[in-house]
């Protein structure tokens, strides 16, 4: 689906939500009343240190106006911006500042919701979509931490020895469906039904308080260990107190 | 307040203290900077819990796969400590790896009293384990955050072999204070990977000097990237622990809102600047291209004079 297309038919009675130079901002109402908050990257833009100060403000500005707006981010992005300049001037530190102010919002009672629509990669989708506390996606979706032809370079292994590992095991290879399976993906939605009620009914169910990404993998049988090895250093570790 | 914290430099002549952390194995790292006998691990190496993923790639395992989490003491204190072995993968993380710094985390969080400590030495995600490693660098982040906005500070020490790349980078960039020595480096895409997607032209990764001054720890503390500058000795990363134990902010709204400021600043002040050496310029040091070469008091003073960390704005 475009961005149009899901705007659309996430806000049937309109919305004031632009695209500026690959990023998204804006407002769409609720059925309820109130409005959601809406921010993203689209066209593939990679984001760089000016995209994650801009993004880190609106949410800052949601915060700011008290209240516990939700706040949606739709993401089909490239990776980080990958240059000297970026580097320079620490783009780990922009970066991870966004993660902190949608992590805070959620603390502080927004539910923050990730749509993923498109493309996104390595530091860009941590610092965006797999911040928020419920990530969804639409079919046709594809993150990737990395392609397989930069795998291939990488492990040294041919692309099509990889495509065959990728068919037993979801952890290493791109694509919604692998990435689900770890428990990233709480829920992929049906593009050919209406978003605005799909949006509704995740609304309408309260915010998990606990990060319940790793119980889901283990699941989902795509990352069979994370979550027992967690819960067991927490035991280790409230023991030793 | 910083230059307080590295005139506390004691006088620890035993060997472990003064030797070198860039470059020991994260067992030692840990044993070194903790007080002697004091480190407890939990889920040690002899538990033998393995990458279940890398078998698949006929790859080595290494029983504490890379990540050595525990409990002991620091200064008499007690302190929830986590270390990666940058000679493992590359400090990678993979599955096992990001769980055990998950858990730690979050009971570090629900304890709400004990300090912890990160000692970053990583490339960013494992690759035979991407999705994995990406959700557990996500799960971190979260429970790290978690555990500032309880009231715990969260130290992050870099000073080792791979850095600290990737999805290391920004859970660093989410620790409530950080200390870097000249060898540590911080960043999100490693010199190779910019120069694989951009071209030698934009980044040549053999440039070692090109390397040290667009990433590494003088550069990060001149910028405001890490609070303190250590010396590569136990006894240097051991102070700045301690110190920034003592002086982590709190995190909330105010702090969030201070850190929005203080970055855009960067931007507008130095978003022009081709060049470390520019950057450098325009803080008002007179002679930036003998900053790489300065020794570790004499860049101390330096960094001291020009200021830049905000301690309120992390």
């Amino acid at each position: 689906m475009t961005l149009d297309n899901i705007l659309a038919s996430l806000f049937p009675r309109g919305h004031d939500v632009i695209l500026e130079r690959g990023l998204i901002s804006g407002r769409g109402p609720l059925p309820d009343g109130g409005s959601m908050a809406v921010i993203g990257v689209d066209g593939r833009a990679p984001v760089g240190v000016e995209e994650a100060t801009l993004l880190s403000s609106h949410v800052l500005d949601v915060i700011k106006s008290g209240g516990n707006e939700p706040i949606l981010v739709l993401i089909d992005s490239d990776s980080q911006r990958m240059s000297k300049r970026d580097e320079l001037l620490g783009l780990n530190e922009f970066l991870a500042h966004l993660a902190k102010c949608l992590i805070l919002a959620d603390k502080l009672g927004h539910r923050t919701i990730g749509l993923l629509y498109g493309h996104t990669a390595a530091g860009a989708f941590i610092a965006t979509a797999l911040a928020t506390q419920t990530l969804l996606a639409l079919p046709g979706a594809e993150p990737a931490v990395m392609d397989l032809p930069s795998m291939s370079r990488v492990t040294k292994l041919s692309i099509e020895v990889l495509q065959e590992k990728a068919k037993s095991t979801p952890v290493f290879a791109p694509g919604l469906d692998n990435l689900a399976q770890t428990g990233a993906v709480a829920i992929t939605l049906n593009p050919d039904s209406s978003l605005a009620d799909q949006l509704k009914s995740v609304l309408s169910q309260p915010a998990e308080r606990e990060d319940s990404r790793d119980k889901l993998g283990k699941e989902r049988k795509g990352r069979p260990k994370a979550a027992d090895i967690a819960e067991r250093v927490y035991e280790l570790a409230r023991a030793s107190v | 307040m910083i230059a307080a914290a590295l005139d506390n430099s004691k006088d620890q002549n035993d060997a472990a203290s003064t030797s070198s952390w860039y470059e020991a194995s994260a067992r030692q790292r840990v044993e070194n900077l903790l007080d002697a006998n004091s480190f407890n691990e939990f889920i040690g190496p002899e538990l033998r819990e393995t990458s279940p993923h890398l078998p698949l790639f006929d790859l080595p395992e290494q029983f504490d796969d890379g990540m050595i989490v525990g409990y002991g003491r620091l200064g008499g204190k007690p302190v929830l400590i986590a270390a990666q072995e940058g000679r493992f993968m590359g400090g990678a993380f993979g599955e096992i790896h990001g769980a055990k710094l998950t858990g730690l985390l979050r009971a570090a969080r629900d304890i709400a009293s004990l300090p912890v400590l990160i000692l970053f030495d990583t490339g960013g995600v494992r690759l035979q384990e991407a999705n994995a490693g990406e959700l557990a660098i996500a799960e971190i982040i979260r429970a790290l955050i978690e555990t500032r906005l309880a009231g715990v500070p969260v130290v992050g020490l870099v000073g080792g072999r791979s850095g600290c790349y990737g999805g290391g980078g920004l859970i660093a960039g989410c620790c409530s204070a950080l200390a870097v020595s000249e060898q540590g480096r911080i960043g999100v895409s490693g010199p190779e990977v910019i120069e694989t997607n951009r071209g030698v032209e934009e980044f040549d990764s053999k440039d070692r000097a090109l390397v040290w001054r667009t990433m590494g720890g003088k550069h990060r503390r001149l910028i405001g990237g890490a609070e303190v500058f250590a010396d590569d000795t136990v006894a240097s990363f051991r102070d700045a622990a301690s110190y920034l134990i003592e002086h982590a902010p709190s995190m909330n709204l105010s702090t969030l809102e201070s850190e929005q400021f203080r970055l855009a600043q960067r931007i507008e002040r130095f978003g022009t600047c081709a060049d470390a050496l520019d950057i450098w310029r325009s803080l008002g040091a007179a002679e930036p291209q003998s900053i790489p070469a300065l020794s570790y008091r004499e860049f101390v003073a330096l960094a001291n004079d020009l200021q830049e960390p905000r301690h309120d704005a992390r």
